[in-house]
């Protein structure tokens, strides 16, 4: 996000209760796991959840760091796993998935926004100030009368011209499409990882929609 | 006459003049196709079929087989090959399959899942295509067709054998049109026949839509290479 005049805290600056020893030095056993979602819908992160009760197997050998879950909002320290889903549609999303790309060690495109641009990428085929306009200045909706104004702040981050995968921006080492990708394909690519195999999606896995 | 073969060095004993795609998938070897229509005149504009005969990358469904003849499907640079084609498609056109009515029950979706593919290795273009609603009874959805030629060779008009469906232009700039004046004659069996002849969803029905919910779509229920292969099972 561009820099902001306003003075803001951010949650990791926050005091917080130290962690119980204990806990932290299992918690470092572990294998660590980020996530975001950069432009896309979060449906690929509820996909995870829908992992359902295999979740408590899986949290015995993952520990998820930063991830609207935890609501933890940076990385705090070197990942093995980068889960992104979304794709890069403003300045933000750069800055986030470089980032991810410079904190984890493999980095997994989840999902159609992700892999292609997936709904977000449905603007590519119109110039960005028409889609401004059509949104913010000619809407059907807007508030009659009212001054039309495209929303502008420092805080806003500035939009891309076009909708890019994630892996026309950084390497990406793994893809996984759907919209949202099943539980069960966000299972199998995870627990190949963990068990060290190589990632290795059936067929019957690999769904587009 | 029966003749001998070798499809990735196994022996295939099969009759003289049959199609490739055809007889690989007799002896269990599914060749994935995309324009070819089983029972129809190759058209070989897809090359998703493409395979080494005696050595030479040909699309399949355009080969009769002959006596002594050597086929390799599975040969890794020949998968990458078609793999790289189907790619290509997916990166040429505006394929959204979370939105598109056709998602399920496409062939294009279907080959490619059997390919393997996750991703386009080609940057994807976002092509600005305009859509063609012209007609009463067909949406032409053009920045998703892969230009087969399957509706511009077989679906014509019942009267007058004309052709209802046409590309114009060319290379990039090629795009898929309907004769509007014909397409409101097609009797609603035609117009049927036309959408599943459609191995993409360029060609779409009025009206009707999404009626198979996810799970329980044509592909859902059975992959392309089991229907593929069933055809030919004992």
């Amino acid at each position: 996000m561009t820099p902001s005049d306003t003075k803001s805290i951010a949650s990791h600056e926050l005091p917080a209760t130290r962690l119980d020893p204990e806990l932290a030095a299992k918690r470092a056993e572990k294998i660590k796991v980020s996530m975001i979602s950069l432009c896309g819908c979060w449906g690929c992160t509820l996909s995870f959840l829908d992992v359902d009760e295999r979740l408590l197997a899986l949290l015995d050998k993952i520990t998820i760091l930063r991830c609207s879950l935890t609501d933890v909002k940076r990385i705090p320290e070197r990942c093995a796993i980068g889960f992104i889903e979304g794709g890069v549609a403003n300045e933000e999303n750069i800055h986030t998935l470089q980032h991810f790309r410079e904190n984890c060690d493999i980095l997994i495109s989840v999902g159609a926004c992700a892999i292609w641009g997936g709904v977000p990428s449905m603007r590519n085929m119109v110039e960005l100030k028409d889609c401004l306009s059509e949104t913010y200045v000619h809407s059907p909706t807007r508030v009659p009368g009212a001054q039309p104004v495209v929303p502008f702040d420092k805080e806003i981050p500035i939009l891309t011209a076009k909708v890019y995968p994630c892996h026309e921006v950084v390497k990406m080492d793994y893809f996984l499409p759907g919209c949202p990708p099943s539980a069960d394909a966000i299972f199998k690519v995870f627990d190949d990882l963990i068990n060290e195999r190589p990632v290795d999606l059936p067929v019957s896995l690999n769904q587009f929609d | 006459m029966t003749i001998q073969i070798e499809i990735d060095g196994v022996a295939v004993t099969t009759e003289e003049g049959g199609n490739l795609v055809e007889v690989a998938a007799e002896s269990g070897v599914y060749v994935p196709t995309l324009c070819y229509l089983a029972g129809k005149p190759a058209l070989g504009t897809c090359r998703a079929c493409s395979v080494k005969v005696d050595g030479r990358v040909v699309p399949a469904c355009t080969v009769t087989v002959t006596e002594g003849m050597r086929v390799e499907v599975d040969a890794p640079e020949t998968t990458d090959m078609r793999k790289a084609l189907v790619e290509m498609l997916f990166s040429e056109g505006n394929h959204n399959c979370p939105s598109c009515e056709k998602s399920g029950r496409c062939t294009l979706q279907a080959v490619a899942y059997e390919l393997d593919m996750m991703v386009s290795r080609f940057p994807y273009q976002f092509p600005e295509r305009v859509q063609d609603h012209a007609s009463d009874k067909i949406w032409l959805e053009r920045d998703r067709c892969i230009f087969c030629q399957r509706c511009v060779e077989f679906i014509r008009d019942r009267a007058t054998g004309k052709k209802i469906f046409s590309i114009s232009r060319r290379g990039t700039n090629a795009r898929i049109e309907i004769d509007v004046e014909l397409a409101n004659a097609m009797p609603p069996e035609q117009v049927r026949e036309a959408v599943d002849i459609c191995p993409v969803g360029t060609i779409i029905e009025k009206r009707v839509g999404y009626d198979d919910p996810i799970g329980e779509r044509f592909y859902d229920i059975e992959s392309i290479r089991d229907r593929a292969l069933e055809r030919h099972a004992e």
